[in-house]
């Protein structure tokens, strides 16, 4: 991302430091990520510290400072899920891809993450590729959902 | 769109509006909220639009996308006007079906709702038993109008509240009826809204800001999300009205960012209100100037807290901080700010439009009105439920919800997210409402219904809360960070067989001082789910701990997996599917499991067919010796036999 669209993005937001956390939200929607140039610029251009960006950065979930896979794979581990069976999709997909929850493969085809609740409890267990909801995974079949990705 | 500069223009578009409005013209609407999207909803949608043009019906049919009705278990929902009538699980192959029996009014029976014990169909939405049961004063609105769209809102009597308020009512008498209607927040600790109202009317300081908190972040709860999505209107119409009671001219709506839908929908309905002259300056001519600011949140649990919510407002690491001065009265920027949640805010059009001796004489002594609760776990119909308080937990669950599927055993319900707790079978007669679920352990929280059976174990469930909480704490306070980490260990150690004597001790002193030590409620409700399963289900804590057995058979260290030989009809499907080769056979060859190489994943149990069941999970006893190989011939026997 280039610094204009940085500066887009911050103008939309009328310069405000305030917005900071919107910035940001608008930066990872885009990139998926975080690059430290991008945060350098946030930081000179809001005149916020590097030090707080990078605190907020790390604070909050929606925020990654490392690169994302293609694709996002979110398990959900709501309380409906779990009770009906999600820790066991997680081990599933864990061993398939060979990533645990919160890491992304060294060919950046998938990140793995968990979501408390996607909000659609009568499909639990749900893994959400891509925004894509599959839902009543079972353990068995769990695999069969990473099918068709590359 | 024209700005409106007076009530009596507001009356006039409501009339135009109405008028051009035929009520008996067929509308089909379709459920356009998040959980039936995610079972694809926008494809029927889709098809409905595609089939109206084909069939040469899109001048005479109305079609829209509503809010979440409450139903997701049989989801994708379609309700078609003026009739009623209610089709579930709609797929887009059965679309033309639908639309070509339009014109002849007739009704296609196979997608109607199914009675699962008498067979019986129903046509009418309001006479299926999931809907017939509740009462519906918020969330019914959700089916009446388009989500997007300002003007079915208006036609339905959207903001003649905020008329009423702006043009007949003072501050004072809007103040006056909310606390006459004992409105408790809906939020989590049910404090009385009025007197949240007062403490930020008459706090001093410049300006003033009203907030919504739809930072919904218990797991398994998703009415705040139903109704913004669904009605956002009607969370406007409440904060202005807010926002004019205590001297308030600019709103904040703090909503998750997992949230696309309900940030899109609210988005949209505050630039529409803004047209028509209903947000902005001197709304309708009253001189009363009011805007409204979204805010996402990045994800974090904690930020839900009200002081937690704010900081993270002004940009900055949402971390709580004492409550010393309430946030009513000093709050973001340390200006007085009155903060409610989704639902709280929802009804106060309803309370101003209606009064306040309505809302009070719904409800229960303590706790007035309706409350949604979103049930959700081992239960047959999941969805949002909106009753009134007082209702029974069995009649939520049994009579709305439709009791456990696959015949399991009830074993409790966890309410009030991860702060609340588990309630046993034994109070299944409880009434919910505020005073009650916390005299019983738990709490109200935003409500959140998980419905637990016999295969959920009760010390899986609080390591779960706990580790959610651990992962959640903001880092402020001690007690909080480390105490529920040592917690977090101490309950997997227990989960895994390697509890030991004191581990319970340990336990409730780590929880006493989380909850007399830490500065906000996720650190001091934060032990709960442990407290109240420890209350309620000791026997499963003692068994994990004292035999290495786990009594629902579900902590994966503590279970084995057995084939039972006069099941097995040796059909090779677990065999094939058994992901580390552990399972030995051949067909019409009994099939035995390999202990040692055995990961309990459990996908043998799984797909298994269910009229053989010949998979068993095995907790605290030995797994029986494997049949020697010249007896696991499967013998056949023929029908009838």
């Amino acid at each position: 991302m280039d610094n204009d669209r940085i500066d887009q993005i911050i103008d939309q937001h009328q310069g405000d430091a305030s917005a900071l956390i919107q910035v940001l939200l608008d930066i990872q929607r885009e990139l998926h990520w975080l690059p430290k140039e991008a945060l350098q610029r946030v930081s000179e251009r809001l005149a916020v510290d590097y030090a707080r960006i990078q605190h907020i950065a790390t604070f909050y979930k929606a925020f990654s400072l490392v690169p994302k896979g293609r694709h996002q794979v979110h398990v959900c581990v709501g309380t409906a899920c779990h009770v009906r069976g999600a820790p066991r999709i997680l081990d599933t997909l864990q061993d398939h891809t060979g990533i645990k929850a919160g890491e992304t493969d060294l060919e950046l085809k998938f990140s793995l993450e968990t979501v408390n609740c996607l909000g659609c409890c009568a499909l639990g267990p749900v893994v959400e590729i891509n925004g894509k909801a599959h839902g009543n995974v079972s353990t068995a079949d769990a695999a069969d959902v990473l099918k068709g990705y590359e | 769109m024209v700005q409106l500069r007076s009530p009596q223009e507001l009356e006039k578009l409501r009339e135009d509006l109405l008028t051009q409005r035929d009520p008996s013209r067929p509308c089909i609407s379709a459920c356009a909220g998040a959980g039936c999207l995610a079972s694809g909803a926008q494809e029927v949608i889709d098809a409905f639009t595609r089939e109206l043009q084909t069939q040469g019906l899109q001048a005479d049919v109305d079609t829209r996308g509503t809010g979440c009705p409450g139903f997701c278990e049989q989801g994708p929902v379609v309700v078609i006007h003026p009739e009623e009538t209610c089709y579930l699980r709609v797929k887009p192959e059965d679309v033309p079906e639908i639309v070509s029996h339009l014109k002849d009014k007739k009704v296609v029976e196979r997608l109607l709702y199914v009675d699962p014990a008498t067979g019986e169909r129903t046509t009418r939405e309001g006479d299926i038993p999931f809907y017939k049961n509740q009462q519906r004063n918020i969330i019914s609105d959700n089916i009446r109008i388009d989500s997007k769209s300002i003007d079915d809102y208006l036609a339905i009597g959207g903001y003649a509240a905020l008329c009423k308020v702006l043009f007949s009512m003072s501050a004072e008498e809007v103040l006056d009826e909310i606390k006459a209607s004992n409105l408790r927040g809906r939020g989590g600790a049910g404090f009385p809204a009025g007197r949240k109202w007062e403490g930020s009317r008459n706090a001093p300081g410049e300006p003033k800001y009203v907030i919504v908190n739809a930072d919904e972040g218990d797991p398994g709860a998703f009415m705040d999300r139903a109704l913004l999505e669904g009605n956002p209107h009607s969370i406007l119409e409440g904060l202005i009205i807010g926002g004019y009671t205590i001297g308030a001219q600019e709103g904040y709506i703090y909503v998750r960012q997992e949230y696309p839908l309900a940030v899109e929908n609210v988005t949209l309905a505050i630039a529409e209100a803004e047209k028509y002259g209903l947000l902005g300056k001197s709304i309708l001519g009253s001189g009363f100037d009011f805007k409204v600011v979204v805010h996402r949140g990045a994800g974090a649990f904690v930020c839900g807290e009200s002081t937690a919510l704010m900081t993270a407002l002004e940009g900055r690491v949402g971390e709580p901080r004492p409550k010393y001065i309430r946030s009513n009265e000093k709050g973001l920027w340390n200006k007085p700010s009155l903060l409610n949640n989704v639902e709280t805010w929802a009804n106060v059009p309803r309370i101003i439009n209606r009064g306040a001796e309505w809302f009070t004489q719904i409800g229960t002594e303590s706790s007035k009105g309706t409350k949604i609760f979103s049930l959700v776990g081992k239960i047959t119909n999941t969805g949002l439920v909106e009753v009134p308080m007082g209702m029974p937990l069995r009649d939520i669950i049994y009579k709305i919800g439709g009791g456990i599927p696959d015949g399991k055993r009830f074993k409790a319900v966890q309410t009030g997210g991860p702060s609340g707790g588990c309630i046993p079978e034994s109070l299944l007669d409880l009434a919910v409402g505020f005073d009650e679920l916390t005299q019983a352990g738990s709490m109200m929280g935003s409500g959140g219904m998980i419905v637990m059976d016999e295969d959920t174990c009760m010390v899986d469930v609080a390591r779960y809360f706990i580790e959610f909480l651990t992962d959640e704490s903001c880092g402020k306070c001690l007690p909080c960070r480390e105490g529920l980490r040592q917690m977090a260990r101490i309950l997997t150690n227990i989960s895994q067989g390697k509890g030991k004597a004191g581990d319970l001790e340990t336990l409730e002193e780590l929880s006493e001082a989380a909850m007399e030590a830490s500065l906000c409620a996720l650190g001091k409700s934060a032990p709960n789910p442990f407290l109240s399963t420890l209350r309620y289900f000791r026997d499963e804590y003692e068994a994990h701990i004292q035999e290495q057995r786990c009594p629902a058979c579900s902590c994966k260290a503590l279970i084995s997996f057995y084939i039972e030989p006069e099941k097995c009809t040796g059909c090779r499907i677990c065999l094939k599917k058994c992901p580390v080769d552990a399972i030995d056979g051949d067909k019409k060859k009994i099939h035995i499991i390999d202990q040692d190489k055995c990961t309990t994943c459990g996908v043998c149990a799984d797909v298994c067919p269910s009229h053989f069941g010949a998979v068993k999970r095995l907790s605290g006893v030995p797994v029986p010796a494997d049949l020697a190989e010249d007896q696991r011939r499967v013998i056949r026997k023929s029908k009838g036999q």
